[in-house]
């Protein structure tokens, strides 16, 4: 299930325009999942390395690890 | 020692009697290269009137979803010491009571790996550490973390780092012991601290009695102010005492000496609910029109002092205006126990949060989300009963808005319907 869910939150992922995602928009992609448990799977993606955070300091949103780049950010090209 | 950078504009804010960051700033400027270029880049930003900084990022440190705010500036070409300045939230100790050594420890490790400079405390309570690199970030984390025993505060969609006021460690009014709240909660919540899921951000607030010393009522989407549900204590003679001049009303705050006091003008008079009368002799309260406002306990603390049965009021929903204006939190629990390990508090917290995370909108702050769904629906979502002592001025509003579930045979409204015979 959760391995199931992790993939179709990726696809969902891909299919979007933007690259940013808040964390409510990634549970519409398992909306048969409670948020809370959405948040365990995420967060599991987030460790496994296929989505990454994005943090303005107040909101933080999610991202593919091919949207960013460190060394863009810090270029100022992301 | 000579500025690399000429600041007239930044020079002009260190006239005057206040202290001023300026001069702290050029203080560390000698010992780092970061605070030379940060006095040059705000100059700049001065005299053009324009801001330089890029905010937020994808740094981090690894498990983590908070603590680290990036931060860039857009003008690196000329200030390369501080083409990256990120900001470390660092969890303070609960009702920050540090020793110097973890003081002298955390400056250290940061004049050695970032800019110097520190923010004792953020506006959330945490120690803010302003500047450093991507490439120290990971260092600095387990600096923290192993040699000094902290650990990152949160920032983000994330719940903030908790905060009390100084409760019983210090205070004698404290209803509540806030430090143990904000311990418990701290460890309690880890996961919803460091990794975030919230429609955006979640702060907890604890204090010891209802003078609300960390404005937990304006600042705090969940406030926990300590309270007492029995009479207040009084000392008759005490308060004769502080009539007759022979002890000092507010403690001697304000500079106030022994003399006169009209207890009638400076305490009675002042009651918000007129629950107090003074014949001359004793002092009365009707306990039960009281709202803890703590006005007398704060002018004759050696004669008032609060009940014994205390526990602690929950509101919810204060936000600063950024969406919509600013809100106080609204009461949600007028009384609970609060005693270890609060488990009834934290059954609340958890359908809160679960019912936050499904209707709230991205970026809502519960406190919106209420007023947008309505306290009934929120009360309804966490099995909470509607209470006089959640509204204003309960007898004032005449309206009542009957649920049709709560009326024998109930009713139905089709809105749709009712809006065609009401076209105008």
């Amino acid at each position: 299930m959760s391995e199931e869910a992790k993939l179709r939150i990726i696809e969902w992922v891909k299919q979007q325009k933007k690259t940013k995602h808040y964390f409510n928009d990634l549970c519409k992609a398992v909306p048969e999942i409670k948020m809370m448990q959405a948040k365990k799977i995420i967060n599991e993606l987030v460790a496994e390395g296929k989505l990454k955070y994005w943090s303005s300091g107040s909101t933080t949103m999610y991202m593919l690890p091919s949207e960013g780049d460190v060394d863009k950010e810090e270029k100022g090209m992301n | 020692m000579a500025q690399k950078h000429a600041t007239p504009m930044l020079d002009e804010l260190e006239k005057g009697p206040w202290p001023s960051f300026v001069t702290d700033v050029k203080r560390m400027a000698p010992k780092s290269k970061m605070c030379e270029d940060w006095l040059g880049l705000m100059e700049m930003s001065y005299r053009d009137k324009e801001g330089h900084w890029k905010h937020g990022g994808i740094v981090g440190v690894l498990g983590y979803g908070g603590g680290v705010i990036g931060r860039y500036c857009d003008r690196p070409d000329l200030f390369p010491n501080v083409a990256h300045f990120h900001t470390v939230r660092v969890n303070q100790p609960a009702s920050k009571y540090y020793n110097t050594q973890i003081l002298r420890q955390m400056c250290d490790l940061f004049e050695r790996r970032g800019s110097g400079l520190t923010n004792m405390h953020g506006s959330t309570g945490d120690i803010v550490l302003l500047g450093t690199t991507t490439d120290e970030l990971e260092p600095i984390f387990y600096e923290l973390t192993h040699d000094l025993g902290m650990d990152l505060g949160g920032s983000g969609s994330n719940m903030r780092t908790p905060e009390g006021c100084l409760g019983m460690s210090r205070c004698e009014w404290s209803c509540v012991d806030t430090q143990d709240i904000i311990y418990d909660l701290t460890m309690e919540y880890q996961d919803a601290l460091h990794r975030p899921m919230f429609p955006y951000k979640f702060k907890f607030k604890a204090s010891g009695c209802p003078c609300d010393c960390v404005a937990a009522i304006a600042r705090s989407d969940c406030s926990i102010i300590g309270t007492w549900r029995d009479n207040i204590r009084i000392d008759q003679e005490a308060v004769r005492a502080y009539v007759g001049g022979e002890l000092v009303p507010h403690a001697g705050a304000g500079g106030r000496e022994k003399g006169s006091f009209d207890i009638k003008a400076e305490v009675v008079d002042l009651c918000p609910t007129r629950c107090m009368e003074w014949d001359g002799k004793t002092l009365k309260i009707w306990d039960e029109d009281c709202t803890r406002c703590m006005h007398c306990i704060r002018v004759m603390p050696r004669a008032l002092r609060p009940g014994l049965d205390t526990g602690a009021t929950i509101l919810v929903g204060a936000k600063a205006p950024i969406l919509e204006g600013a809100q106080l939190s609204s009461v949600v629990i007028p009384f609970i126990k609060m005693e270890p390990p609060y488990g009834e508090f934290k059954e609340f917290v958890e359908k809160m949060w679960d019912y936050w995370m499904e209707h709230g909108k991205n970026r809502e702050r519960l406190g919106e989300m209420i007023q947008r769904v309505s306290l009934r629906e929120f009360l309804k979502a966490c099995d909470l009963t509607p209470d006089p002592r959640m509204i204003n001025t309960p007898r004032f509003n005449p309206y009542i808005f009957y649920d049709p579930a709560e009326v024998p045979g109930g009713w139905e409204h089709d809105g749709v319907a009712f809006r065609q015979r009401h076209q105008a």
